[in-house]
């Protein structure tokens, strides 16, 4: 597989949200707005790329035996950079995102992925992964989002932590407010991979 | 295989070690910097000087005087339970016990609904609390008989907030009352609390 192929995989074929099913958790619980969901996919994407490259570079060091338990230290060591990179760098999106972040240790695609992917191809294969899952996974959970964000409270990208306004596209006084709760998630999902399914992966 | 996975943990835990040590007085500046900057918007002047704070029961008093010395309020840290977590908000209050602002230092409520709190309860908004006196009206949901509007579909978080106030007032008239025994401030305490036992 050429490394452009790899990262499409990625974006359409394997799409981690709409195809594969990984990482559900921070999927539901973190897109309630559309700048919240790309703040989580982009530092996913970093966490990603980082261990699949890592992970690569180190696949013939660890014996079979311990392959698990080195992953996961070696993701949780990259998380808890990130946590602090963000705190010390970036304190906006580190209040907006500041307890999302931890779970990102806990999410199956980065484990998923080094297991299926970076402990059997090369570094700079690995590394196209990384970002082909990576952006898969920030463009559904923006699209998610978005979607939730426009259907609950009627504005778009609005962010009060970076200072956004957002794109009113109806009356703030006409959000459904369900579509910002926990069984609106259910719901806007259960409709994307539907859609995604039929126009996405048909056309494939 | 020991021996990698202790290597693995050693190489991890060092660079955590290092990154820390980078990371943490920039990250310590940034809270300090965000609480200064705080607790100058909450007392709605920038020329003020902030006593170091006193910490009391998880509570934290800042005495604020402005550059004359002269007392202008005090500014409190205080923190609830909301909907998505804990709510830590800092307030300030004149020495009347007027709420002259507040911050929302720490939040996880849902956005679009409960998130709302740092712009509804501001001056000129809905649920505008700033003016009032929690000694003197009943700081709490109208929906529960108070004074203040609560945010459109997000009671619990609206409760938690005025309950955070309200708390923050108790405490700062309660350390009051150890040091003197003033009489209006005493009877101000017993109005708020006859109104809270409705």
């Amino acid at each position: 597989m050429n490394n452009m192929r790899v990262l499409l995989n990625g974006i359409f074929k394997e799409n981690p949200t709409f195809v594969l099913l990984l990482g559900m958790c921070p999927t539901l619980g973190t897109t309630s707005s559309a700048v919240n969901g790309l703040a989580m996919g982009l530092a996913t994407m970093f966490v990603l790329v980082m261990s699949n490259l890592i992970i690569s570079c180190i696949k013939n060091l660890i014996p079979d035996m311990v392959r698990i338990p080195s992953y996961i230290v070696i993701i949780a060591s990259l998380v808890t950079v990130l946590q602090m990179l963000m705190q010390a760098y970036l304190p906006g999106i580190y209040t907006s995102l500041g307890l999302f972040i931890p779970l990102i240790v806990v999410n199956c695609i980065i484990l998923g992925r080094a297991e299926a992917f970076a402990a059997k191809n090369g570094p700079l294969a690995s590394i196209f992964d990384g970002i082909g899952i990576g952006t898969g996974f920030s463009m559904a959970l923006t699209l998610l989002g978005a979607v939730r964000e426009l259907l609950g409270t009627g504005v778009v990208f609005r962010s009060d932590d970076f200072g956004l306004a957002g794109i009113a596209l109806q009356g703030e006084s006409y959000g459904m407010l369900i579509f910002v709760l926990a069984p609106g998630a259910f719901l806007v999902l259960g409709y994307l991979i539907a859609l995604f399914n039929k126009f996405v992966i048909k056309q494939q | 295989m020991l021996l990698v996975l202790t290597a693995v943990a050693l190489v991890a835990g060092g660079v955590l070690a290092g990154v820390n040590e980078v990371t943490a007085p920039r990250i310590k500046k940034i809270n300090a910097d965000n609480l200064s900057k705080g607790i100058r918007t909450v007392m709605g002047s920038g020329n003020v000087q902030v006593a170091s704070p006193e910490v009391k029961d998880g509570y934290e008093f800042y005495a604020v005087s402005d550059t004359d010395g002269q007392s202008v309020g005090t500014a409190v840290t205080t923190a609830t339970q909301g909907f998505g977590g804990p709510l830590k908000v800092l307030v300030g209050f004149d020495s009347k016990g007027t709420i002259l602002g507040y911050t929302i230092l720490e939040s996880a409520e849902t956005p679009g609904l409960g998130a709302k709190a740092n712009t509804w309860f501001q001056k000129g908004q809905k649920g505008d609390v700033i003016g009032k006196n929690p000694g003197e009206c009943n700081l709490t949901v109208s929906k529960d008989g108070g004074c203040v509007d609560a945010i459109t579909a997000s009671t619990i978080t609206s409760r938690a907030f005025l309950n955070a106030v309200q708390q923050a007032y108790n405490e700062l008239y309660a350390r009051y009352d150890s040091q003197t025994s003033a009489t209006n401030v005493q009877s101000e305490k017993n109005d708020m609390k006859g109104g809270q036992d409705e």
